[in-house]
């Protein structure tokens, strides 16, 4: 029965990977604004990327 | 790029905003515009290639006809005011945002994220679509926070900056709730899924395993008792603390109950608990209240007259202009008060001649003029040229003093618990069935008190019925949200159901307030003579001879001679021809008083009276079938803060019977409201501007009424697009149907009540059957409540 616990341990794990990737998505904004990103992406030129600063 | 413009009704549109261009004089090469302001700001799109602007979409800008004041943002280059505004700031940059109401299509994004070219000290620009703000990074060395105000001014988007943003920075938005969800998320789909051997039954040989489940499923509930569901400890908490029940307590108790329970059958090993349900009935009810915090978190119901006044105004101090943040005017100080500016505070007129809107306070549509010396209210509009006033008497107490008291009534009336109608109800049945089997089970087998009191609580937790609710009421938000019709909270639902009177407010609500209509009355006049009409009315600033020129277009190539004005009763002057043509009120005209009431403009042609110009007010669209199906089931009352002059027209609008008052001020509508509570009708009162504000609060439903959802409003617990306030009788009838799929899914969770406390009293609950009820009873609950409104909607065509 050793292999069910494996399964659990394996399931759980997954599960929390995505757990993990949906508390990082909400903490880091992507759920915030649904629009922009999707238009952004259509923009020939895209606007120059912030040079890395001093945050 | 699109070359061509589109031409409608033979009229050219401008390249810029899409309005029509009033004549083709404004262009350059094949491109029209409308005015001065749209080909500036093309103009500068165009030097820092960013055409791509209007090949995105359409004819996307905004009207720049009305030209902001050069030095508005002034008062941006103030330490002080610059410290409340920015985020963060180091010695190279300053990080901002603006809010920017404008935004409205991707070529906004477009524009907004290539602010670089237009400004190169900008370094960065986000945009957040969804709060149209973007958040700005800009060096400090190369650009200062006023000229990236004035770039955007420039492109059209001009930054708003209100009061309020002085005296708090927004909340951001609370995403405690949305981590909560996912991991009760995460806990619930897991016990779900390690409690099937629990159902199924397992291999006696195996029980070491189901053990191993069981502490899983323990483990797994405890973030779920301890951090998801917190939001519903702490409102029941706070419901206790003011000696009131609101509906979260029973859950908060539920949850804990059904916790320690089942804790207890695992730690003795004698069951598998009902972590399950807990878990689920926390996932269910956190969904439920997201969904409905996302409805309105956009709108703020709770602005005050503040976040109407300008952020800072110029004081006059040894003939310089100083920006001065609101709460620092003192008496005694001089304001300069610019065009289209609102009056901050009373004062005494010192220089300039001001027409004043009161709309804002009065509902007066017309603009009144002061002369010198006069005193002027706070609250007005000035709406030509720029005016000093001294300050005799300073916010907050100038404005409105009547306001203060009366609007704390109703703040404290309303709290944002969602009660069922039958709730009291419920929790009797509920204690009362639990105190029986105590007592039965005491008397007879005592070893079966406990198991079968906490399985009643369980089952009859309210989950199913807080879920009809919950989601009945966040799906009808969301859906009246869609429909631009903004409810405060889930209660309002109930407050439009009950409703039996309904309030118009007439200025600015059932009429448009930009609006009016002009009408002549008397000898007909010639296209010259009309022509003539206009030119002089051309030549004077007064509010009606402007609106009368603008309507009969502005009379072009007729020279005007020996013009005067006498203030305050008309004009005169004598045209190309040599007629003499005077203009103005009946008295001035014709030399006899007025026998009519109404605004009239009076024309004589050497000195023989012509006719009359009558101004109207213009009601909006569909505003006669809105007041006919209102009227059919509901009282309607018009109150008005202007003179009677409508009140034929209005008569045929709203019929014989209702009740029609007009040189209403705010207090008389107030008063009107609370006679109406007194005799037991439940208002509801729609309304536009401050002069309703008073009104609005007190009636049991308050709707501001406002041309665009991001124009500020009064206080209120609903918010309407003046588009679509024709389908109100639409939303009012949703909410009527609202209640009965509360009380349709409310009976069926009584049924599946029924069928587990079936159970429950006998002490048999066991966790399958508990298993198979809770989600079967939350989802089908769910099903019907989400169908259902969505359906009706559906068929109400919204």
């Amino acid at each position: 029965m050793s292999v069910i616990l494996i399964l659990l341990i394996a399931s759980i794990s997954v599960a929390g990977i995505f757990l993990f990737a949906f508390l990082w998505g909400t903490k880091t904004g992507q759920f915030e604004d649904d629009i922009s990103p999707a238009s952004r992406i259509l923009f020939d030129d895209k606007p120059a990327q912030p040079k890395p600063n001093n945050k | 790029m699109p070359t061509i413009q589109p031409v409608t009704d033979n009229k050219t549109l401008c390249y810029h905003c899409g309005e029509p261009c009033p004549n083709e004089k404004i262009h350059i090469a094949e491109k029209k515009f409308c005015c001065e302001g749209c080909k500036m700001v093309y103009q500068i799109l165009n030097e820092n290639s960013l055409c791509d602007y209007y090949s995105l979409n359409e004819n996307p800008g905004i009207n720049q006809r009305i030209v902001v004041r050069k030095d508005k943002f002034a008062l941006l280059d103030d330490e002080k005011i610059k410290t409340q505004l920015i985020s963060f700031k180091d010695d190279t940059q300053i990080h901002i945002t603006f809010y920017l109401p404008q935004m409205h299509c991707s070529s906004c994004l477009y524009l907004l994220e290539n602010l670089h070219r237009v400004n190169p000290g900008v370094v960065s620009s986000k945009v957040n679509f969804a709060r149209k703000e973007v958040d700005i990074v800009l060096l400090t060395k190369e650009t200062s926070l006023r000229k990236v105000a004035e770039t955007l001014t420039s492109i059209g988007y001009e930054p708003y900056i209100s009061l309020n943003d002085l005296k708090e920075k927004r909340p951001a938005i609370d995403k405690s709730m949305v981590y909560q969800l996912g991991i009760a998320g995460f806990c619930f789909g897991n016990i779900m899924l390690l409690s099937f051997p629990e159902y199924l039954g397992i291999d006696a040989s195996e029980v070491g395993l189901r053990a191993v489940f069981r502490w899983l499923n323990f483990v797994l509930a405890i973030p779920v008792l301890l951090y998801s569901a917190l939001p519903f400890y702490e409102s029941s908490w706070k419901s206790i603390k003011h000696k009131f029940l609101n509906i979260d307590a029973p859950i908060a108790l539920a949850i804990i109950i059904t916790f320690v329970r089942s804790a207890i059958e695992v730690i003795n090993g004698t069951g598998g608990g009902y972590f399950d349900s807990m878990t689920g009935i926390v996932f269910f009810m956190l969904i439920g209240r997201i969904i409905q915090d996302k409805t309105y978190r956009q709108l703020s119901f709770e602005r005050d007259y503040t976040s109407y006044f300008p952020i800072a105004i110029s004081v006059l101090k040894d003939s310089k202009e100083i920006p001065t943040t609101l709460p620092e005017i003192k008496t005694g100080d001089t304001l300069l008060i610019h065009n289209e500016e609102l009056i901050p505070a009373d004062g005494i007129l010192t220089k300039g001649k001001a027409f004043i809107d009161y709309s804002f306070v009065t509902g007066e549509s017309i603009p009144v003029l002061k002369e010198m010396g006069e005193l002027v209210y706070a609250g007005g509009k000035q709406t030509e040229g720029n005016i000093e006033i001294l300050v005799v008497k300073k916010l907050p107490k100038a404005i409105l003093p009547n306001y203060g008291t009366e609007m704390n009534l109703k703040s404290r009336r309303k709290i944002n618990f969602i009660r069922p109608p039958a709730e009291p109800v419920f929790h009797l049945y509920c204690f009362t069935i639990a105190a029986t089997t105590a007592v039965y089970w005491q008397i007879n087998d005592p070893s079966k008190l406990w198991p079968a009191i906490t399985s009643i609580f369980i089952i009859t937790c309210p989950c199913a019925l807080l879920l009809s609710n919950t989601f009945t009421n966040g799906n009808i938000l969301r859906i009246l949200g869609k429909n631009r019709f903004y409810l405060r909270s889930a209660q309002t639902i109930e407050d439009i159901a009950r409703i039996t009177h309904v309030v118009f407010d007439k200025t600015g609500t059932l009429t448009s307030a930009n609006q009016q209509n002009i009408f002549y009355e008397g000898d007909g006049l010639t296209e010259q003579e009309l022509n003539q009409v206009a030119s002089i009315a051309s030549h004077s600033s007064h509010p009606l001879s402007r609106a009368l020129s603008k309507h009969l277009g502005y009379g072009k190539d007729e020279e005007v001679s020996q013009f005067h004005e006498n203030t305050g009763r008309g004009v005169q002057g004598i045209t190309d021809d040599g007629t003499f043509l005077k203009l103005g009120s009946a008295e001035f005209v014709t030399e006899q008083k007025s026998n009519t009431s109404g605004t009239n403009v009076y024309i004589s042609m050497n000195d023989k009276v012509k006719g009359r110009f009558v101004f109207s007010n213009q009601y909006r669209e569909n505003v006669e079938p809105l007041l006919h199906s209102l009227k059919r089931h509901y009282n309607v009352s018009v109150l008005s803060g202007d003179n009677d002059a409508e009140r034929e027209n209005l008569k045929k609008l709203v019929g014989e019977k209702s009740e029609l008052l007009f040189n209403q001020k705010p207090e008389d509508k107030l008063q009107y409201i609370k006679d109406l509570q007194i005799r037991g009708e439940s208002v509801m009162m729609i309304g536009d501007g401050l002069n309703d504000a008073g009104a609005l609060k007190q009636s049991n439903v308050g709707i501001a009424i406002s041309e665009q959802t991001n124009n500020f409003t009064p206080s209120s617990d609903a918010i309407i697009e003046a588009k679509q306030l024709p389908r109100l009788t639409r939303f009012i009838r949703l909410c009527i149907a609202n209640r009965k799929i509360i009380i349709a899914s409310f009976v069926l969770s009584i049924v599946y009540n029924i069928i587990g406390l079936y159970f429950a009293v006998q002490g048999t609950l066991s966790p399958v059957i508990a298993a198979i009820l809770m989600p079967s009873s939350s989802l089908s609950i769910l099903l019907l409540t989400f169908g259902s409104s969505s359906l009706l909607s559906k068929n109400m065509k919204m």
